[in-house]
Parts: C-alpha cells; sequence; structure tokens
C-alpha cells in the first residue's frame, strides 16, 4: 500500500511540473493528486493489493451509517419520552460479538454507547461479549441487533 | 428566499432543535423509572442535541462572518469521544454496586455471571490496585508454585 502512496505522490508531483506555470504551487499540485487517485484506482488490481484510499472511504461510510442510527433510535427514545404513559420493557441480554482486538471492541462499544436506546454495561475479560443495556427489549431488540451487525461489518471493512 | 437567508433559516433550525431534544432529554430524566433507562435519556439524546446545536453555530458564523471555527467542530468530536465513556462508568458502577433495576425489566442475563466477571477483573489487578502486566502475572502464578 505505500507503493501505491508514493505512485500517486509521483503523478502529482509529474502533473505540477508538466503543467509548466510560472511557479510551482499547491493547488496544481492538489488537482494532479486527484488525477493521481483516478488513475491509481484504475490500476490498482495489478498490483494485487487493494485500493489505498479504500479504508478512508470505508471510514466516511462508518460515519454515515452511524449518523443514520443515532438519528433513527433519537427518534424512538424521545418518541419514548413525550408519550403520556411509560410502559417500554428494558432488560439487559448479551452480545457476542465477531471482532477482536483492543480497537474494534472499543470502536464497536463507543457506537453501541452513542446510538439512544442501548448502553454497555460490561465488557467481558476477553473483549469477546458485550452485556447491552436496551431500553425497550420488547419492541426493538431485533432492530438493535440489526444495527450491531451493520456497525459490526463497517468496522471490519475499515480495521481489516 | 435568497441564499443567506436560506443558510440562515437552516442554521436557526439546527440549533432549534438542537434545544428541543436537550429539553426533552431533561425531561426523560425526570420520568423514567431506574438509573439505567434514565441513562439512556441523559446521556445518548444529549450527544445529539450537542451535535445540532454546535453544528448550527458553525454554519451561522461561517455564512454570516465568514468565520470557520474548528474548535466548534473539536467540541464535537471530544463530546462524541467522552459522553459515553461517562455513562458506561457511570451505568458499570450502578450495576456492581447493585442499584434495582426497574420492575418492568424483563430479561437479565447479567445477573448469573456477574461474580465471575467481577472475579475476573480483580484477577488483572494487585492488592494496591493497579492494572498488572502480563509478565507480573506470571511471575505470580510461579511463585503460587
Amino acid at each position: 500500500m505505500p507503493a501505491q502512496f508514493l505512485i500517486n505522490v509521483f503523478i502529482a508531483l509529474l502533473w505540477t511540473l508538466i503543467s509548466d506555470e510560472d511557479e510551482l504551487s499547491f493547488t496544481t499540485f492538489v488537482a494532479g493528486y486527484l488525477v493521481g487517485i483516478v488513475i491509481v484506482f484504475l490500476m490498482h488490481r495489478f498490483f494485487g493489493e487493494r485500493f489505498y484510499l479504500s479504508r478512508f472511504f470505508s471510514l466516511i461510510k462508518l460515519l454515515l451509517i452511524f449518523n443514520r442510527e443515532l438519528i433513527l433510535s433519537a427518534k424512538v427514545v424521545l418518541g419514548h419520552i413525550i408519550r403520556p404513559k411509560i410502559k417500554f420493557k428494558p432488560g439487559l441480554f448479551k452480545y457476542e460479538t465477531a471482532l477482536r482486538g483492543d480497537w474494534e471492541t472499543t470502536a464497536l462499544a463507543l457506537l453501541v454507547m452513542l446510538t439512544p436506546g442501548s448502553v454497555v454495561v460490561e465488557v467481558t475479560q476477553k473483549g469477546d461479549a458485550f452485556y447491552i443495556h436496551a431500553m425497550d427489549v420488547d419492541q426493538s431488540k431485533n432492530a438493535l441487533l440489526r444495527s450491531l451487525k451493520r456497525f459490526e461489518k463497517a468496522i471490519m471493512e475499515v480495521t481489516r | 428566499m435568497t441564499v443567506d437567508g436560506t443558510i440562515e433559516f437552516i442554521a436557526a433550525l439546527l440549533m432549534l432543535s438542537g434545544a428541543v431534544m436537550a429539553l426533552l432529554s431533561a425531561i426523560g430524566i425526570m420520568r423514567f423509572p431506574d438509573v439505567y433507562t434514565r441513562s439512556h435519556a441523559g446521556t445518548k439524546s444529549s450527544t445529539l442535541a450537542v451535535l445540532l446545536t454546535l453544528l448550527g453555530a458553525f454554519i451561522h458564523f461561517a455564512s454570516d462572518q465568514g468565520f470557520y471555527s474548528v474548535r466548534l467542530l473539536l467540541g464535537i468530536v471530544f463530546v462524541f469521544l467522552t459522553a459515553p465513556v461517562a455513562g458506561h462508568v457511570i451505568i458499570r458502577a450502578a450495576y456492581r454496586a447493585n442499584v434495582k433495576m426497574s420492575d418492568t425489566t424483563i430479561e437479565d442475563e447479567l445477573k448469573g455471571v456477574l461474580q465471575q466477571v467481577k472475579q475476573d477483573a480483580e484477577a488483572d489487578r494487585t492488592e494496591t490496585g493497579e492494572i498488572m502486566s502480563e509478565d507480573k502475572k506470571e511471575e505470580l502464578k510461579h511463585q503460587e508454585e
């Protein structure tokens, strides 16, 4: 992957020099870098590796997914708050995650905590399972599990 | 409506919805039955409220005065990093201190294994409460043998 980055910088440098402006300007370099991204993306399968910016793109995708979940579940929680009668059934359940390592489990725990309606109460010593307190197990456990799976997949795309 | 007016309107709308959300989560803290459900209202909805309010302020300053305040964006990032940690620690401490869950709770899978979880956590610490490294654990094991 460093090879792809170097080639991209090299293309940008060539672009700046070949443009033949009166003085070297940074904006031309950036434009060249953008052109280089396109070229490297089209050629990356000849290197036999992943495209080096694909991690960056999947990070952005993770952020978008997170924002969507944040807004959706905030709506659910706020709906419970303004209902005249409180009738949800909270509960604590175990969730076994396929993620491994400090960074991945921490990221998932952070995302779960930030989505309204779910709190991580305890993480097991090995970090392979969470105990999650959900606000409405009765109604929304399936939706919660689905969004957990979605987060997991998105995190894996970034880290692996 | 001009472009500037529209942007200003969006900024105002973001700030207003952030304020309403903060108010609702405050009401939620009052109304919910136990500490676990209260934390849902307290820590979570308010993160979204902070996000909306700061984003509105950012857009307002950017369009009104042409000033792109990076500090507001940094504020969002740090709230998002610290709020979940605080919420987790409070709830974990509450559970370990045996704070009762509300009567409507229908599921508690941690109940049976809490003792084991506590023991596992204590096995990692010295008598003074510091976290041990792997080498030190090995050493202790050898001493016991």
